[in-house]
């Protein structure tokens, strides 16, 4: 039992690693402040093509977003990180992440944001349409929100799973919250920085997905 | 053209490091299949377990899913990879990853199949018990095959999301797809392994990824 306080909740070796770990999650937060609002605007233009009547357009998008579906993150991340360079293309660790993100959350939000688009009825548009609005005016200010609100707590889950993706940003050395607290680690060859690191994306998240299930709750009934 | 070519997928390169990359994706598959299977078969019994509504079993089954969904995977496979062994358990870095995302999956099932028995109209229950059947007979027989038949659009999406992180392996060195091309990568000084990679792990998901948006159409009729 004492080696077990010892090696992962060890308050000395965290009071050492908190400031590392602190920075790492700034990072974090920077990351995901980036990389969700790209995401979703480029999830937003796929999904939007996806349910466009051009069919060249149509399954550009469907074949775009499934191939991202497909392909890891960590893969893709990977292969932009260590793969390009060898083309030439060499980007810091930030843009590779924001790069592998972009495609990757894109395709995720694309599903989401197309079955919201689908779940608002054809009246609406119409009637947006009958009133003189322009096709973006429509989008904008009628089909999106309620397709947004449709499928609220899906893009709210997906949000968590891209805050608890940015994880592997640490394998291309972007100092974020698990890099940082896995520096300290091998550094002190105790476990209690990943354990500390572990509780802030506990704090972080685990309201988050109360919130949704009070969402999906409310959308059930 | 050609450069890009001699860089990305460079059939030398390519011949040389298929038969590895083929092992790799050995490995992605069986670990892909045994998580799918322990994953959610862990989750079910959760779910059915917390159907019984016993005193404290239902909260600790809420906390170990909301714990397991919030962390992120690679936080849990470093922090049993390399703090397990400081106090005695060294488990190799297959088994950790095994281990991990089975409870991770497992968490995430245990949510959906509960929220298929929730959603499972109550006159199902009681036309059950009504003829007899027990409260397990009922569960077993009646109400978890319509709960499963529910949530097979949800629970393939997440099985994929899941198996698709065995990638994360490559960290602790578990010699999956990725990791067997980012070790022939640094050896041949070029792109085309993980070109090789990223093209293996399409062929393996897309198919699943298509099959989930076949059964999503198919079951997304209302249900009544």
């Amino acid at each position: 039992m004492d080696a077990i306080i010892q090696q992962f909740f060890n308050l000395e070796v965290m009071g050492k690693a908190l400031p590392l770990v602190i920075q790492g999650l700034l990072m974090t937060v920077l990351i995901c402040s980036v990389v969700i609002p790209l995401g979703f605007l480029g999830g937003l233009l796929a999904a939007l093509g996806s349910v466009s009547r051009r069919p060249a357009l149509r399954w550009f998008c469907i074949v775009f977003v499934d191939l991202f579906r497909a392909l890891p993150p960590l893969v893709l991340l990977i292969f932009i990180y260590a793969g390009l360079p060898f083309a030439g293309l060499r980007l810091s660790p930030f843009a590779a992440v924001v790069l592998g993100f972009f495609l990757n959350n894109s395709a995720y939000f694309a599903e989401i944001l197309r079955a919201g688009l689908l779940s608002v009825p054809k009246g609406q548009s119409e009637a947006a349409r009958s009133t003189g609005m322009t096709g973006l005016q429509t989008l904008v200010w009628v089909t999106l929100p309620q397709a947004v609100r449709n499928v609220l707590p899906d893009l709210l889950s997906n949000g968590v799973e891209i805050v608890k993706l940015t994880s592997i940003a640490s394998v291309v050395s972007l100092g974020e919250m698990l890099h940082a607290a896995g520096l300290v680690r091998s550094l002190t060859y105790n476990a209690s920085p990943l354990v500390l690191a572990a509780g802030i994306y506990l704090a972080l998240l685990w309201p988050a997905i109360r919130l949704i299930a009070r969402f999906e709750r409310r959308i059930a009934s | 053209m050609d450069v890009f070519l001699d860089t990305f997928l460079n059939a030398e390169v390519l011949a040389q490091y298929a038969p590895s990359i083929l092992q790799g994706a050995l490995v992605t598959v069986l670990l892909s299949l045994l998580i799918v299977v322990f994953g959610v078969a862990f989750g079910a019994a959760l779910a059915c377990l917390r159907s019984y509504r016993l005193p404290g079993v239902g909260a600790v089954i809420v906390i170990f899913a909301d714990v397991f969904r919030a962390l992120p995977p690679l936080v849990l496979i470093l922090l049993i990879f390399f703090g397990l062994p400081n106090i005695g358990v060294v488990l190799s870095a297959p088994v950790v990853l095994f281990l991990v995302l089975s409870l991770v999956l497992g968490a995430f099932a245990e949510e959906i199949v509960w929220a298929g028995i929730t959603a499972t109209p109550k006159g199902q229950w009681e036309a059950a018990r009504s003829t007899g059947l027990s409260f397990t007979q009922a569960l077993i027989w009646v109400v978890l095959p319509q709960a499963m038949r529910m949530v097979i659009p949800p629970l393939t999406n997440r099985a994929i999301a899941i198996t698709k992180m065995t990638a994360l392996g490559m960290v602790i060195g578990v010699p999956d797809i990725l990791g067997q091309a980012s070790t022939a990568q640094s050896f041949s000084a070029n792109a085309s392994p993980l070109t090789l990679a990223a093209i293996a792990y399409v062929v393996l998901f897309l198919p699943f990824v298509i099959a989930s948006r076949w059964l999503e159409a198919r079951f997304a009729r209302p249900v009544r």
